[in-house]
């Protein structure tokens, strides 16, 4: 699995529109990084949906919420925070993943057109939007479970086959992934008409926008596939730390960070009338626990090119070290084998980056000698995968120490279109009739 | 749902169309009418502002999917912010043949029934009314085509001062909605000659 990943977190929409962020009489206060441990977060704290107001809680510089035990011990502050639905980019891509997701991979029927797209896309927007700020979605029957915002985020893309057909007025353009000679790609997994990227840091409120997208979709699409994931829990670890994989590497330090100068360039199209929106890449990437569990930990860290206990490149002593892939031993061998996953994934041209934003998985599957199925669900964004990101796969697929280890069992592409100004809904304009 | 208001405000410049599109919680007076762009306020803007419908708003207006021919009904909250009293005395859409006013209540055998409210639904000056599954709603019969979710049906509500206020409800797929029609009477069942369509004198 990939092993570069920058620990920042990207301050959620910073250049989006201030407008994007008034809600009415709904209080939102702004926190400043310094109250959230100087790690750089860019969340909107809201105050609790009643309006009632206060001091946010306090954040301890290892990033666990304190309180100051006048609230009989509880402030609610993980699930009292907001991502703006509506703003320039949809949320979802630059805001810092959240603990879960679940990616809905949808296949619209085939009397959708792109008048009932549009339909389907005012429902499910209205409910991103609603759902997103702690309000019940229209027709709620559980009210009281989008109470909890929890950083809630929905992200929507469509296929190659919508983009073609159904969308107008833009040269963005959308082609299938190639075909890797790695893959052993399952259909189940497969590219589907539309995908749902749901992220929430809690599971519940996740659990309830899920069943209402799925209510509000079903007349118009079916639902192909599933993809639940996760990475550390709220609390568990300081904010901004470089998540593991199931594997135990560390797993995305070198990763495009919003203040970077080419972030916008490598993330945000400039497609006309596609401006802001991004691709969305997908795969399923199934780790061989089984026989990964007989390798040694110098083979494990050799394999990827990074030590297992820091992260950091075999040529450095800390995570965010800079890997020297021509640093010789003794002998006269590369330190940083040629083959491991890092020598072969590092971008060789300016091009080759974008956006990691992946989930592990872990489903149960007693067919399975382990008795479950692991893996990552890859998640990247990038304006145009066939530049930056195709490369890097294809030099994977040639060689990569670590692909016997893991096999990629689903494969998909999404245009993500830029985000919907308040009151609008995603990709309005590019389905007009 | 105190946002709809302010969101409302917000999106002056756009259509109505695209006001009912992403948020489908509009509500415009009937003198300016539901293609009208202003928008700035959810309320009627009728010459008077004493009106009944110039005081009244309606937030989350929303319909049941339904096939045409079928019955279906409209939700949201209905809130009189004027200063006087205002009464919802009818409803009209050009979606389907009869509207009326219902309400739900308990029988002698303790189930659940729709029956017509007399009189209307009184708002009270400063209050709200919701209009909700298993509670009061305005009842749409004899469909005339099919409700598609993510449509756009707009009722017109008539006051007891004989002021009109359109309301553009979304259409949504939703099933808890049959209890409306659960009790004495088959929900494809066709609306003519029923209790329900004769109101509470049947």
């Amino acid at each position: 699995m990939s092993a570069d990943h920058t620990p920042e977190h990207v301050p959620d929409g910073a250049d989006e529109p201030r407008r994007a962020r008034g809600f009415g009489r709904r209080q939102l206060l702004r926190t400043g990084a310094a109250a959230l441990g100087g790690t750089g977060v860019g969340w909107v704290a809201a105050s609790a949906a009643t309006g009632a107001t206060g001091p946010a809680a306090s954040t301890t510089a290892t990033g666990a919420t304190t309180t100051d035990g006048s609230a009989a011990g509880s402030r609610p502050e993980v699930g009292m925070r907001t991502v703006a639905f509506h703003g320039a980019h949809q949320a979802g891509v630059a805001t810092p993943p959240q603990a879960y997701l679940t990616l809905l991979g949808l296949d619209l029927h085939d009397v959708v057109d792109r008048e009932a797209l549009g339909r389907m896309m005012r429902l499910l927007s209205d409910d991103a939007s609603r759902l997103s700020r702690g309000v019940a979605a229209l027709a709620d029957n559980e009210p009281e479970l989008a109470e909890r915002p929890a950083s809630l985020s929905v992200t929507f893309g469509f296929g190659p086959r919508v983009v073609r057909e159904h969308f107008s007025g833009t040269s963005m353009t959308l082609e299938e992934l190639p075909a890797f000679s790695t893959d052993r790609l399952e259909d189940a997994w497969g590219q589907t008409d539309v995908a749902v990227q749901i992220c929430c840091d809690d599971p519940l409120t996740l659990a309830h926008c899920r069943r209402m997208l799925l209510k509000d979709s079903r007349a118009f699409a079916d639902v192909r596939w599933m993809q639940e994931g996760y990475r550390r829990a709220v609390g568990t670890e300081a904010e901004g730390t470089t998540v593991r994989n199931v594997m135990g590497q560390v797993d995305g330090t070198v990763n495009p960070a919003e203040t970077d100068d080419d972030f916008s360039r490598l993330i945000w199209s400039e497609e006309s009338g596609f401006e802001g929106g991004s691709v969305m890449i997908v795969r399923r990437i199934r780790a061989r626990m089984e026989s990964w569990d007989k390798v040694d930990r110098a083979g494990r860290e050799n394999t990827v090119g990074r030590r297992l206990d820091t992260g950091a490149p075999l040529t450095g002593t800390k995570e965010h070290d800079t890997a020297d892939f021509s640093a010789t031993d003794e002998l006269g061998f590369k330190v940083i084998d040629p083959a491991s996953h890092i020598a072969r994934a590092t971008a060789r041209t300016p091009e080759e980056k974008f956006l990691r934003r992946p989930y592990n998985y872990t489903v149960p599957d007693v067919s399975r000698p382990s008795g479950e199925d692991a893996g990552l669900v890859f998640i990247a964004y990038a304006a145009d995968p066939v530049k930056q990101f195709v490369p890097v796969q294809q030099r994977l697929a040639e060689l990569d120490r670590l692909n016997e280890w893991i096999t990629t069992i689903g494969s998909a592409v999404y245009a993500v279109p830029p985000g919907a100004a308040d009151g609008e809904a995603v990709a309005q304009h590019l389905l007009a009739t | 749902m105190p946002s709809t208001t302010a969101r409302l405000r917000a999106l002056a410049p756009l259509t109505a169309l695209a006001l009912t599109a992403g948020v489908g919680l509009t509500a415009c007076g009937s003198d300016d009418a539901a293609t009208d762009a202003a928008g700035d306020t959810s309320t009627s803007s009728t010459t008077s502002s004493s009106t009944e419908a110039s005081s009244v708003t309606v937030t989350d207006p929303w319909v049941k999917a339904v096939d045409a021919g079928d019955m279906t009904a409209m939700f949201g909250t209905l809130t009189n912010d004027g200063d006087a009293d205002a009464v919802l005395v009818s409803a009209t859409t050009e979606a389907a043949s009869m509207v009326q006013l219902h309400e739900t209540v308990e029988t002698d055998d303790g189930s659940m029934q729709m029956q017509e409210k007399d009189g209307g639904f009184d708002l009270a000056a400063g209050d709200g009314h919701e209009l909700a599954p298993g509670g009061d709603h305005v009842m749409l019969m004899g469909v005339s085509d099919d409700l598609l979710p993510g449509d756009t049906v707009t009722v017109t509500l008539t006051f007891e001062d004989d002021s009109t206020l359109d309301v553009d409800a979304v259409v949504k797929e939703y099933t808890g909605a049959d209890e409306e029609y659960s009790d004495g009477m088959d929900e494809d069942s066709d609306m003519s000659g029923t209790d329900m369509s004769e109101g509470s004198d049947s």
